[in-house]
């Protein structure tokens, strides 16, 4: 089932928590709503579920699921499954009778005759590998598991659409990282239209058929993680999808200089400020012809598959982060108080009001 | 090491302090009331209760509780549904409002009552022209009990409804259940506790009330006198084994109702161990 948004806002008394969003999600998607908090996304996907109202003042918003117009349906006849952050099972309902109590409730000539009513969620169970737990209570399963059966409840209804407010905030990082998996898998074998809200950008790349930026209430981008990364909007996108390294300074005749630090730029003169990724810092012991960059290590940090290298610098206001591979790393023999180079590969620049979508980032 | 505050020097005297205070001021008065009751012997005691005049008294004290319980209940609940889960202008002086029958003295709020419902008062002339009496009646009583003793209720759920927040509920209701069924199956079952807990302090309060009764009561014999006005009648009568024979059965009932809550509250303790 697709979800159509037109003209959504909402104000909580005075304050504009969404500005009116436009918001086409087509069905079978999944996609994130990515955003700091305090930027609406919450708000955004309580007021698609129905748990929150959007404003009817100036002019009422529109809410379609499929052909369907659900602006004024109650959330109880939505046909939405909803998965709170904090999972929110009755906490005095056994495992079994949380799963089953959406069936449990519907009106009598709806509702499934007991046995049918048992396989279902027991199918469910099995799906969501919890079956030799339906008799525990919830306060006696591991976040991971609260969270399954939160989501086992929520599609026993068989909803429309799957919303998911920060379904992964409250667990551990390599729990987390199982779920999300195994949720893409269940979204991609079931097939239904999810929309879900993170503050981590690393889950909403890697979950996402698309990805909702937004931020201060209304949305900055939409598109695909690929697209997100390698072209963002605008300097928001840019410094929320990841780590940026700040460099500011006069530019003269093709050269940007800021204190003994220079670097060839292909820009006219003026000041500006660069930014740059740390993956695309690269560490050299004696300084080229096109960039001359003079750093001190102050932090060496092993962190997976790459070292985080903490940068300092008379001429830098905010400390810079590199990442650089091991083998790197050991060739260098780097250690605390070095003093080295940089040469970034790639810098990227936005001009102060950039209208949305229109510059794409330069290259050295 | 040794925590802060833990030497046992300090901890016996503390210990030693507490249990001289509570025998001299709980403990002393309870033996006495039931030493003095059965002063002259089971059989005097026995008279004393089995008196026409004390039996009329504790059905009067039953009656008063009976109706006051589940005045306060719905009550209670509705005011902490109110308080917890809508914000509204106002919330927070309501919240404070709750609090205004602890903060005054029941004799206050028996004369104000008095004020209002007598035969000369406000409502009461109204009330009079269609021959209706409140006040010296049961109903007066009822009235001010229920005054005295509705906070209780609602102070035992607000807190604990403001810690469980309403996620269950949007999800039942996310679920398709409606209103009732989400009352009655989540908000209900999640309360229950706290809920009877109110009730039991409800009930101490409301067959011990003195204050705000005996003002409005007119506390005439084998009619309007609860059990804690009988028992101070027969005190200025210089009866002092029916006064005490009384006052051991409001020290009985006062004791089943900490039983109850004890039970109550070790029985929240296993849950929560359980779960």
């Amino acid at each position: 089932m697709s979800i159509r948004l037109q003209q959504i806002s909402k104000h909580f008394g005075n304050t504009r928590a969404l500005e009116p969003v436009n918001l086409d999600i087509h069905e079978g998607e999944l996609v994130g709503l990515l955003g700091p908090s305090g930027s609406g996304k919450t708000t955004l996907l309580r007021i698609i579920a129905g748990l929150e109202s959007a404003d009817t003042h100036p002019r009422s918003g529109k809410i379609l699921f499929g052909d369907r117009d659900v602006t004024h349906v109650h959330v109880r006849d939505r046909r939405i499954g909803f998965v709170f952050q904090h999972y929110a099972l009755f906490r005095h309902m056994s495992v079994y009778e949380n799963v089953a109590f959406g069936l449990k409730v519907m009106p009598r000539n709806r509702r499934p005759s007991t046995g049918e009513i048992r396989a279902r969620v027991f199918r469910l169970l099995e799906m969501v590998k919890l079956e030799d737990f339906a008799n525990r209570f919830p306060a006696q399963l591991s976040g991971g598991q609260q969270q399954r059966v939160s989501l086992a409840r929520a599609l026993a209804v068989k909803p429309d659409v799957l919303l998911l407010d920060e379904p992964f905030g409250a667990l551990d990082a390599k729990v987390r990282q199982d779920l999300r998996r195994w949720l893409r898998r269940l979204h991609d074998e079931l097939n239904f239209t999810s929309v879900f809200v993170t503050h981590d950008q690393e889950e909403a790349l890697e979950l996402s058929d698309r990805v909702v930026v937004m931020s201060n209430g209304k949305i900055e981008q939409i598109d695909t993680p690929e697209t997100l990364y390698r072209h963002p909007a605008n300097r928001f996108v840019f410094e929320f999808l990841g780590d940026v390294n700040h460099l500011e300074g006069k530019v003269q005749n093709g050269i940007l200089t800021c204190g003994d630090a220079r670097l060839d730029v292909d820009l006219p003169d003026g000041h500006e400020e660069l930014l740059l990724r740390p993956h695309e810092l690269r560490l050299i012991e004696t300084p080229t012809a096109h960039a001359h960059l003079p750093v001190t290590v102050t932090a060496t940090v092993p962190v997976g598959a790459e070292v985080r290298v903490e940068l300092e610098a008379d001429w830098l206001a905010n400390p810079w982060l590199a990442t650089i591979r091991h083998a790197d790393f050991e060739r260098l023999g780097l250690t605390r108080g070095q003093r080295l180079y940089v040469e970034p590969r790639r810098w990227h620049r936005f001009a102060q009001q950039s209208p949305r979508y229109s510059p794409s980032p330069s290259t050295a | 090491m040794r925590r802060i505050g833990d030497a046992p020097t300090v901890r016996r005297l503390l210990i030693g302090a507490a249990l001289f205070l509570a025998a001299l001021f709980l403990l002393l008065p309870l033996v006495a009331i039931f030493a003095q009751a059965f002063a002259q012997g089971v059989a005097v005691f026995w008279d004393n209760v089995s008196n026409e005049y004390t039996l009329s008294a504790i059905g009067l004290t039953l009656f008063v509780a009976v109706l006051t319980i589940p005045v306060c209940l719905v009550f209670g609940v509705a005011l902490a549904w109110l308080v917890t889960r809508f914000s509204f202008p106002g919330r927070r002086v309501l919240q404070t409002l709750i609090d205004i029958p602890f903060a005054v003295s029941p004799v206050v709020a028996g004369l104000v009552y008095l004020l209002l419902y007598g035969r000369t008062g406000w409502m009461g002339t109204w009330l009079d022209s269609y021959d209706i009496q409140l006040m010296f009646a049961w109903p007066g009583i009822v009235m001010v009990t229920i005054f005295v003793t509705c906070p209780f209720v609602a102070r035992e759920l607000i807190p604990l409804m403001q810690a469980q927040g309403s996620k269950e509920e949007e999800a039942a209701v996310v679920l398709g259940a409606s209103g009732w069924t989400t009352f009655r199956r989540i908000t209900l079952p999640n309360i229950r506790w706290a809920l009877l807990y109110g009730v039991i302090l409800t009930n101490a309060r409301a067959v011990g009330e003195f204050g705000a009764v005996s003002v409005v009561s007119g506390a005439i014999r084998g009619q309007t006198n609860t059990l804690p006005l009988h028992l101070e009648q027969l005190y200025q009568d210089y009866n002092a084994v029916g006064a005490f024979a009384c006052a051991a059965l409001l020290a009985l009932i006062a004791l089943l109702t900490l039983a109850a809550k004890a039970g109550l509250e070790w029985r929240a303790s296993r849950r929560e161990a359980f779960l």
